[in-house]
């Protein structure tokens, strides 16, 4: 056990020779709401990319719960904890929204079955595909998404398609959940509904957040910490008040 | 018993029910002599067809990758499958091959075949659309171009291997119950758990990695299953014919297994069969009627009816015809559902909704189109990721 969920060392990558993110240190702790910001292009995605195994770091290193978790592949890494959400949603759009859960559920130890096992038709099948449509049902209940759970998910409204790719995510069972702009695109109402979400996944699903917010507002109302982000470089940490008053943040928002 | 007609889900047992009919008609029909060779050279065509079409659609319709070399795989199976009973026969010296070396012949030309599509799987694991297209094409033009080059003593080179005989007039009834075991394979691999990973990577594949799917694993399980059906055809094919001779297995052939998918629906199994029996029905007939001097007319109006069916599934003015007249709305009105999809407890009933992405442009003109709008995405990808 160690007392951070995510730590990353000096974390940054260069795409041939252009250094998109480097030295990163962030410390986020569990059960905590954690903010990344910066103005556009600074690398926050990079970032999310590196601790999801899009991309290998190319110095630094980072840990989950005391665990490298530096060059796994993303399924290994989702496996070992991480789970995300994308910039641009990235939904099973010809799946039924109870399916797209479903399949976050699928490498959950409580809902092993081989392929032999499916093909044969053997009661172990039957059970598993029982018992995993209750636990998204489940899941859509509580995100408020039960009654479409029958629709194809490209049909859902963009907000509730964001829930959605959420839902998904911590069906993985992750201790850390990533979240690339979950507000982008909404309207007040639905912000204010995503803010009540965040809050359940931390106190009722006990995974830690860490999220990329454009909305200055909401990363205030929600976050316990923020690192900032400029040209791919911390400038600021800490506390939300005390970085976003750093002087350094205030002339990259406003001088840029 | 009424309530208990009203839970089965009909739809995925159409398939066996009109397969096992079919084959319990012809079954009959044979057995008091009533069906002419050329009936049952069309059955065997009609069981090949059934079994490529169904083992295709796993990897273009479920895993939307495009294959271009099923005919390999087939090919594998048909020259294996026929020397490994050719050897069993001489080697316990029997002149004619019995059920049992049948049986053995189609495992061992499955797993054969199988093996192939492991190693063109791991490609898959890199490559994506047109190139894995191009290394499938590759992969059907090479390995039949190696069997027609071997030695006349090993597989018969130009002259085709010599295969088993057995008793021909049973053969399409192991055609229908090797259908039946493909269909079987198939639809209990898509409507699992497995065939859900299977569609999330071809829906959306960087989600389905960061939601921790298997990548490696589904690929390749989708190549092995679909090839070793491939295999399992080829075999059956070795039976059919006095000789396997190479040059059938060319790209052309995989093209019609292809269209065969395509035309049914991808991911839409039902489809699938239905065309794959039409078009090679239609292929048998216009042989039959066009000869002599029309015999020049074969392709091109089979190409015509080709062009006349994708015409009636895609045109925009035809909407509303296609929507009156089409199997699902005929079978509505047989079964009268009372159900409104949106309002069902559960969607058991939706596992195979069409890809509505893949389409026909996107698989038929490979490389043009695709290329600009992959171009375009990457673009978008790098801005916001
Ligand atoms: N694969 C890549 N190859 C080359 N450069 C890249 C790659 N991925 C990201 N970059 C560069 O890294 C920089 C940071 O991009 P990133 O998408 O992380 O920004 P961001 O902070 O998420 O911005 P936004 O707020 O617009 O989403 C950009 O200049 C981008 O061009
Ligand atoms: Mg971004």
């Amino acid at each position: 056990m160690s007392e951070y969920v995510l730590e990353t060392k000096g974390l940054g990558i260069s795409f041939g020779g252009l250094k998109a993110v480097s030295d990163v240190n962030l410390k986020v702790k569990k059960g905590e709401i954690y903010g990344l910001i910066g103005p556009n292009g600074a690398g926050k995605t990079t970032v999310f990319n590196l601790l999801t195994g899009v991309y290998t770091p190319t110095e630094g290193t980072f840990f989950l719960d005391g665990k490298e978790l530096k060059g796994l592949s993303q399924e290994k890494i989702n496996r070992s904890g991480i789970a995300r959400t994308f910039q641009n949603i990235r939904l099973f759009n010809n799946m039924t929204v109870v399916r797209n859960v479903m399949v976050g559920l699928h490498n959950r130890k409580e809902y092993s079955c081989s392929v032999m096992q499916s093909i044969f038709r053997m009661p172990a099948h039957f059970s598993v595909e029982r018992r995993m449509r209750e636990k998204a049902k489940e899941l859509l209940d509580i995100f408020g998404l039960l009654e479409e759970r029958n629709n194809l998910s490209c049909n859902l409204p963009y907000g509730k398609q964001r829930k959605l790719e959420i839902a998904r995510a911590l069906a993985t069972e992750p201790q850390l959940l990533l979240l690339d702009e979950p507000a982008a695109g909404m309207n007040p109402i639905e912000t204010e509904d995503l803010r009540r979400t965040v809050e359940i996944i931390r106190d009722r699903f006990g995974v830690t957040v860490l999220l990329i917010e454009h909305d200055l507002k909401f990363v205030t109302e929600i976050c316990n910490e923020i690192t900032v982000l400029n040209f791919g470089t911390v400038i600021a940490q800490g506390t939300v008040k005390e970085a976003l008053s750093d002087p350094q943040v205030v002339k990259a928002y406003i001088g840029s | 018993m009424k309530k208990f007609l009203s839970t089965i889900k009909w739809k995925y047992y159409i398939g066996y029910l009109v397969i096992t009919l079919a084959l319990a008609v012809t079954g009959i029909l044979s057995a008091v002599n009533a069906l002419p060779n050329s009936t049952l050279y069309l059955l065997e065509e009609i069981t090949i067809a059934l079994i490529l079409a169904i083992s295709l659609s796993v990897v273009v319709g479920f895993l939307g990758e495009l294959s271009l070399g099923h005919a390999g795989f087939m090919c594998v199976g048909a020259y294996l499958g026929g020397k490994f009973s050719a050897v069993i026969c001489e080697k316990f010296a029997v002149s004619d091959s019995n059920f049992a070396v049948f049986l053995l012949s189609l495992i061992a030309g499955g797993i054969c075949a199988a093996v192939f599509g492991f190693i063109i799987g791991l490609p898959a694991l890199r490559l994506k659309g047109d190139y894995l297209a191009i290394v499938t094409l590759a992969f059907g033009e090479i390995i039949r171009n190696i069997f027609l080059n071997t030695s006349s003593e090993s597989f018969g080179g130009a002259l085709g291997l010599p295969t088993p005989r057995m008793n021909k007039n049973i053969l399409f009834v192991f055609g229908f119950l090797l259908v039946l075991a493909t269909l079987a394979v198939v639809q209990n691999l898509i409507r699992s758990k497995h065939g859900r990973a299977i569609t999330a990577i071809r829906d959306n594949e960087i989600a389905a990695r960061a939601t921790g799917i298997d990548i490696t694993k589904y690929k390749l399980l989708v190549f092995v299953i679909s090839s070793a059906f491939a295999g399992i055809a080829g075999v059956l094919y070795s039976y059919t014919k006095a000789t396997v001779r190479s040059e059938i297995f060319d790209y052309n052939y995989s093209i019609e297994i292809l269209v065969m998918v395509v035309i049914g629906g991808m991911g839409n199994l039902s489809g699938t069969m239905l065309s794959a029996a039409v078009i090679t029905y239609l292929n048998n007939k216009l042989m039959a009627v066009l000869t002599g001097n029309l015999a020049v007319l074969q392709n091109l109006v089979y190409a015509l009816i080709l062009i006349g069916i994708i015409i009636y599934n895609n045109a925009p003015a035809l909407k509303n015809v296609r929507e009156k007249y089409n199997l699902g709305t005929l079978w509505a009105k047989i079964t009268k559902p009372k159900k409104d999809p949106a309002k069902e407890t559960d969607d058991t009933g939706r596992w195979d909704v069409v890809p509505t992405k893949i389409e026909m442009d996107e698989v038929l003109t490979v490389g043009i189109i695709k290329k600009d709008i992959e171009a375009s995405e990457k673009k978008e990808e790098g801005k916001d990721e």
